[in-house]
This record gives C-alpha cells, structure tokens and sequence, in this order.
C-alpha cells in the first residue's frame, strides 16, 4: 500500500509520478457527489447573474429590488458613511451576543412600533438582530416549527419567491391566499377577505406591511382596519414582513400604519425588518426579528428560544451592520438626515413611476398603465407575460423577473424611454 | 356581539384589553355595525393568538438554558468582584486583558470604508468570489492540485458555525449517509448544528481523561466499527475544548483508515495559524487528505486568526472528485444559503480578501498571528511552572503539550464551580479554560486557585 509521507507529497502533486494505488483511485472517476443534480437558478438573483454575462451596452437591469440613482449607479447614503467614518476607530469587533446588537434591536422596535410604544416600555417584544429580512424570517419560520408544529403558513398569491423556500425549509406547511386581482392589476379584497374567513381559526398570515413584493399593490388604511377585524374574529396570527419601511411612501411612519392598526386592535404579531433597502445595507445583511408577547417573562422565554435557532446556524449575528443601523438611529442629526435620504429615494421611484406611464401613454399605447403610478414601493407587476419577458430580455437586453415583475430602481431618465418602447413593442396588440 | 359573551379575564390587564377590544366592536359606524350583525355566531371566546386574555400562543413556551459557553460570560459580567478573570468563551486578549483588533485588519478597514468607490450590494448567493479563492488557497495550499484541477467549490459562510451548517445541511440532502461521528469531547455547538442540519450524530471517542492525552487506540477502533461513508468530524488543529491533537503520524493512520473505509472528511479548521504559529503547520492534516485524491469538506473560520469574530467570516469548501461535480455541488449549497439568509455578509469578507491579496499585508498578519500564538504558548509555560513551583498535586504537563486557545484542564464540575464562587474565575464547566483569557498578572491567581481546589475538593 503506497503510503504518503510527506517528502512523497511533492511528487503526489504531479499526477505522472502518483503511485499506482492513487492513479487508480482518481481514474475511478467516482465521486461521493456523483449523483447531485444541478440546482435550478435563483429566479431573481439569476437575473442579475445573467445581466452582468450580457455584453450589450443597452442593457437594463430591472430584475432585482436595488436601489439605483439616476445615473443607473448603486447609493451608498451619506448617513451611512458618516456611520461608517465613526466605526474606524472601533474597539474591537467582539462576538455580539446571540440575539445580537441590542441598541440596534431598540431602535428597530421604536421604528416598527412607535417611538412612544407601551408595548416596548413594558418589555413585551421578544426581538433579535436578525440577518437581513430572510434571515429574520427564516428564525421565525424555524421557531414555529418548533414550538407551533401543528400550525401552517397563510402566504399571498403572489409574493417574494424566497417566502416559499424559507418556509420549506423550516418544514412549516404551506397554504396560498388570494391577493393580486390580475384584470385591475390591483388588490382582489373580496378574494382576500374570503380566504381569512374560510382559513381554521388560528392559522397564521404572512402580511406585507408596505409596498408589496412583487406587486406593490397594498391595502388601502380602510382595508387594513377590516382585514384586521377579520383577524380578530378569527383569531388568526398576523406575521408582518416590513422589507421597505420608508421606501414606499418616503415616510417610515406612515409606512407602518398597517402595523399600528393590528397593534391598536390588540392582535400579538410577529414582524421581521430590513435595512438593506431603506438604509442600502444590502450586502451588511442587518435586519430584525420581533414577536409581541404576552408579558415581559413571556418575551424574556420567546428570545431565549430564538437565540436558540440562531447559535446553531450561525451563532451571533454580524458586528459592522448593526453598528451602522444604531449609529444613524441613535443620533439626531444622522437620523434626520438618513430620513431625507430615503425620502430622496422614494421620490425618485415615484417619478420613474410618472415618467414610464407617460412614456408609454404618449407611445400610444392602447392598453391601461394606471397601475404603474397605482402601486408603491420598488416594484412594479407590470401584468406581462413570461413570453413577453423573455423577448424584452432577448430582443432588448432588458432584465427582470419572469413574473413580469419590474424594479423601478433600476429605471432612470436615461433609459425609460428606452424601457417603454420595448415594452410597448412586446405588448401591443397585433 | 354582547359583552356578556366575553369570559371573564383573569388579569387586571386582560380585563384591559378586553374591554378596549369591546369598544371596537360595539356599533359606532354602519361598516362596524354591518360587521357586528354578520358575525354572530364569533364570540369574543379567548384564544391564544389574541392579547385580550390571560394566555398566548407562546404561554407554555419555556425559557431556554443559557447557552454553556456564551453563558459563562453572561455570569462573569455579571459579578461585581474586582479580581474576576473570564476564561470561558475563546476570544483572544492582550497581556491587558484586552481585546485585539489586528493592525492589518484595522488597515484594511480604513482602505475599505476611505474608498469612495466601494458600495454595500448583496454578494452572490456564495459570497465575495475573491475571498472564495483566497480562503481555499490559504487552507488548501496556493499549490494544491485540487483548486489547480477546479475540484474545490468554496462557499462564503457565516464563521466557523455557519460554514458547518451549511455543509451539515448539504450532506443531509444529498448524502447517502446521514450520520456524523463527532469527537468525545468536542465544541458544545457540534452536536446542535450537525442535528439542526438533518443529521444523526454519533460520537467515536477522542480524550482520554488518565493520560489528558489523545485515546488513539479508542480512535482508531471507533472509526473502524463506524458504518462504511460515514461522516467524520475532525478538528484541523487545536482541538476544543481538550487542545490534544494527532502527530503526523497518527493523523496519516487516520487517514488510511478512513480512506479505506471510505469515510468522509468533514474538517472544522478554526484556528488555522493559531495554534502552532504557522499557518502552513497548522493545514498539515488537512492538506494530506487533499493529496490523496480524496473528497472533503472543510469549515473555515477567520473568528480567531484574524480577529474578526463579531464580523462572522468563514468559508465552507467541498473538495470533489472532480470539476464538474464540484459545479453541481456549489449549485445545491446555493439552494440551502438561500433560504437561509441569501446572501452573506460584506464587510467581514472584504477586510479577509484586502489583506490575503496583498502580500505585505499577509505579511504582516502572520507576524500578529505567530504573535498571538507565541502569547499563548507563553502562558501555558508559565501556568505550568507555577502550579509546579506551588508543588500542586498531579501532572500538569498537559498545559504545556496542549495546543492552541484551550487547556482542559481536568478539573471536574464541582471543582469549576468552587473556581467561580470562590475565586471569581470563569471556565466553562467542563473544566476548559481559555488560556488567551491569561495574562502574566492573572496565573499566579489561577495558580493559586486550581492549587486550593485540588487540594480541598477531590
């Protein structure tokens, strides 16, 4: 049996002089990983893998949810760099604890619940840093698998791709509710309603607080009271995911209000937030997990056992993120200025929405487009279909997902003419 | 939608609560009223998810056990006592006591956040592609055959800790065998990330408590009855919690035995360069599995050797039997990042690939890292003359043999908690200390303590 010392070593590394035993092995062209297929690719995070293979220089990326000012460029807010300038002369970079940062954990429940929440003043929120928004909702889904085993995901038709693997593979069962109504590119509320209705009491909801992925079709405030009537009645369990506070309307508040209504109404939810969009944190993966409970014991219990989901998946949550989210929120200035600049970027979005109606109304196009300045927040369900897609995406290196779905991010004054004529060309009537 | 169907609350609060739940419901527009009419058969019944009444969803969720590493410092913060020393969690300290952030690393910090041109996107589903590279050729060799034949996929993962969860993850779905022989002892986190990950762990023996040594003969015996393709947990070097680690020799056994067996590798490498000083010394296991040809996975983490342990940066590698396997294997761990967290962490990753790629700063890290590891090897040496200068009953030579951030010392529970209540020093209660948490101020305490615990508490 040829055995390698390590003098041998050097000649293991030239495959002519392998001993016989070794060749043998290699030439068995055996793998433990043989049979493992190929993954599928990501249907969003694919898009942009094919954008940047593609050479032509009006190619336009409208795939993925991130912001781009109007030169097409990523935005690094000044508010965070300002954050960034006071880290430098950081300490250390010690392990957070297991539930992570808690200053940023405070000032993340003020933005969810309210600067002055009771709820907060008396310690009812369980909350941990989480990893970005699939970090805090992949906690969440673990957690009611743990401790909710019989219950089931209510999750709306359709929503972020990512929902269903998160919640897959926390082994949680799956059910869909009626949400986007595809004629008026709007909400179907009597379809929703009914779904909450026929749902068994108890079942639990995932809910977007604002700005709806992929749709950006939101209920209105009135919708929201009834809807959280509904719950009430049938005691079903409200899980919020809040990706875009800030983003949608410019004001974070306001972009809340879906939250304040079900807290007023009394419902115990469960939220997860995210500071990749509305501080452009992308890449830091800072987000938030919280669960309103019962009392302050009962909150002390719940973020016990959620530390306990995340030390075997990754122990504590990343340092440098965090430090930026409560640098800028603790600070007044930072935090005013960090308002602007989301507002800055709401608007911007909101004009693109304007400017690629016009465009493709002064095309002449016969087809409504109210939809585009109708729905909020990054995205825009264009109501195209996957052919259309793919030829705006073969004929004119045009991006974005399958479902139609467009990121009004990526559009600026420089290419929305450009974007309208070639979805007007894909959609015209023959 | 009479209150009189509403049971009666229990708590001061409930009764709250209820009564604030009533009024929204009593008709005081013709939408409410329309709503009260149609429902009314719902009662105001208590229900969990409700916060109207005494009980929740989560009501009979109890409180978790702290965790027994991290707990030790939540106890050691704690305790108001002036002398208190933490040798619980393995993070490294200065002869202060402080902790240490890398000159390099705060170097490459200041070049990442000065540059204008840097922006926060999300990486790829498998991280920052360059540290990929680097991290693989900083555990594997610059030189070695497997990157050079494009059989290693290298995954950006959260640390040591996520890197092992996501190979753990991987392996569950697409392994044939699902069970893990994890080393007696081995890190407390082990056993959780590996049964999270859909695997059943097993555990084949490793410490022997007479001779504080490795139980070789136990070692070998357990991996010969294991099931052909079983995983195999190995610590690269510097093992935790005992720091007893195989020569050469015993780790080329090893590695007959499991080739021969077809056992697979899954390497855990968290104190790469720490241990012995030498980077290249310390993937010494490591690299003899990869020159046989043989697949592997290796957990990476840069916790310790770069200081980074808040910024959670590791990688996971899959060393395969070929290129286009390797392909197909990153596709899948795609799939288990995903939902997971998406994507990685930037900021941690960036600083680890400044400094890799740039040879003087390499450079320069190893000489902080030798110096982080000759600290260490110097207060092993002290702690054992001064329990033998103090003439403490026993052998002590394991301090000295024992390698890397830990000693175990052999002192049993009891002992350790005589340690925290009387003398203020916090260990983990498997009698593990962190010798990075010493300094030349502290061993005569330690000294001392252990001296007093050895001969008071059998």
């Amino acid at each position: 049996m040829a055995t390698l010392s390590l003098a041998a070593s050097s000649a293991a590394r030239r495959p002519a002089l392998l001993p016989p035993r070794l060749l043998a092995a290699r030439a068995m062209a055996s793998s433990l990983f043989g049979h493992v297929e190929p993954a599928p690719k990501d249907p969003i995070l694919g898009v942009t893998e094919a954008f940047l293979a593609d050479p032509s220089p009006d190619k336009v990326n409208v795939g993925v949810g991130a912001y781009r000012d109007d030169n097409g460029q990523p935005v690094v807010l000044s508010c965070v760099r300002e954050a960034e300038r006071r880290i430098l002369g950081n300490l250390n970079m010690e392990y957070l604890p297991m539930g992570g940062s808690i200053k940023m954990i405070e000032e993340s429940l003020k933005l969810a619940y309210g600067e002055d929440s009771g709820f907060i003043k008396d310690k009812r929120i369980a909350a941990v840093q989480a990893l970005s928004d699939t970090g805090a909702c992949r906690l969440f889904a673990d957690f009611q698998k743990r401790f909710l085993p019989d219950s089931q995901i209510y999750i709306s038709t359709p929503t972020w791709s990512n929902h269903h693997n998160i919640w897959r593979d926390a082994q949680v069962p799956q059910k869909t509710f009626t949400y986007y109504h595809p004629e008026s590119r709007g909400l179907d509320f009597s379809g929703l309603m009914n779904d909450i209705k026929n749902a068994p009491d108890g079942s639990f909801f995932l809910l977007h607080a604002c700005a709806h992925n992929p749709t950006g079709v939101d209920p209105t405030e009135e919708q929201w009271r009834e809807i959280s009537h509904q719950f009430k009645v049938k005691k079903h369990f409200p899980f919020f995911d809040m990706a875009y506070q800030g983003f949608a309307s410019g004001d974070p508040e306001r972009d809340a209000k879906a939250i304040r209504i079900f807290l007023e109404d009394g419902h115990q939810i469960g939220c997860a937030q995210s500071y990749a969009k509305n501080m452009g944190l992308y890449g830091q993966r800072a987000g938030c997990l919280s669960i309103l409970c019962e009392d302050e014991m009962q909150a002390v219990a719940v973020k016990s056992q959620l530390q306990q989901i995340a030390r075997p998946m990754y122990s504590n949550p990343p340092v440098h993120g965090a430090l930026v989210v409560s640098i800028i929120l603790n600070d007044p200035e930072l935090k005013g200025l960090w308002l602007k600049e989301v507002k800055g970027m709401a608007d911007r979005i909101i004009g693109m929405r304007k400017a690629l109606k016009e465009n493709l109304e002064k095309l002449g196009s016969p087809l409504s487009w109210d939809h585009i300045t109708n729905q909020i927040g990054m995205f825009c369900y264009s109501g195209m279909t996957p052919e259309q897609v793919d030829r705006l995406t073969n004929e004119y290196h045009i991006y974005m997902t399958r479902n139609g779905r467009i990121s009004m991010a990526g559009v600026t004054t420089g290419n929305v003419a450009y974007l309208a004529n070639a979805i007007h060309e894909v959609t015209k009537p023959n | 939608m009479a209150p009189a169907n509403v049971r009666t609350a229990q708590a001061p609060s409930a009764d709250r609560r209820l009564r604030t739940l009533v009024r929204h419901l009593l008709p005081s527009s013709p939408r409410r009223a329309a709503a009260a009419a149609a429902d009314t058969s719902a009662t105001l019944e208590s229900f969990p998810t409700m916060a109207s009444q005494g009980s929740s969803v989560f009501a009979a969720l109890a409180q978790a056990p702290e965790d027994p590493i991290l707990g030790v410092t939540v106890a050691y913060n704690k305790d108001p006592s002036p002398v208190k020393v933490n040798l619980g969690v393995g993070a490294y300290r200065t002869e202060e006591g402080k902790p240490l952030v890398l000159n390099v690393v705060r170097r490459a910090e200041q070049m990442l956040i000065n540059n204008p041109s840097r922006v926060k996107e999300y990486l790829p589903i498998t991280g920052l592609a360059e540290f990929n590279k680097l991290s693989a050729k900083l555990i594997f060799g610059a030189d070695s055959p497997a990157i050079q034949e494009n059989r290693v996929t290298t995954v950006q993962c959260l640390s040591g800790t996520g890197s092992l969860r996501v190979g753990g993850e991987f392996l569950a779905r697409h392994y044939h065998e699902r069970t893990i022989y994890i080393p007696q002892p081995t890190w407390g986190n082990h056993p959780k990330v590996f049964t999270l990950s859909g695997l059943t762990v097993r555990s084949y023996r490793y410490y022997d408590p007479a001779t504080r040594g490795l139980d070789f003969k136990g070692l070998l015996e357990d991996l010969s009855s294991a099931p052909s393709g079983s995983i195999v947990l190995l610590h690269a070097c510097a093992h935790n919690p005992t720091g007893v680690d195989p020569t050469i020799d015993q780790w080329e056994q090893i590695r007959q035995l499991m080739r021969s067996k077809s056992l697979l590798p899954f390497f855990d490498s968290a104190y790469q360069g720490f241990a012995s000083g030498s980077l290249d010394k310390d993937a010494q296991s490591v690299r003899m599995f990869v020159a046989d040809g043989g697949e592997l996975l290796m957990a990476q983490s840069y916790a310790k050797n770069m200081g980074l342990y808040g910024e959670r940066v590791g990688a996971l590698s899959i060393v395969c039997g070929s290129a286009d396997v390797a392909v197909r294997v990153e596709s899948q761990l795609k799939l288990v990042v995903r939902p997971m967290y998406s994507n990685p962490p930037l900021h941690g990753a960036s600083i680890v690939a400044t400094i890799l790629r740039d040879s003087e700063m390499f450079n320069e890290w190893t000489l902080e890292l030798k110096a982080m590891a000759d600290r260490i090897i110097s207060m092993r040496q002290q702690l054992f003359d001064a329990l033998k200068s103090r003439g403490t009953p026993g052998d002590w030579s394991h301090i000295i043999k024992q390698i890397g951030m830990f000693t175990f010392t052999g002192l049993n529970s009891e002992q350790v908690a005589f340690m925290r209540q009387e003398y203020h020093i916090y260990m983990t209660s498997d009698g593990r200390i962190s010798m990075a948490g010493l300094s030349m101020r502290t061993v005569p305490d330690l000294a001392d303590a252990i001296h007093a615990v050895v001969t008071q508490l059998k």
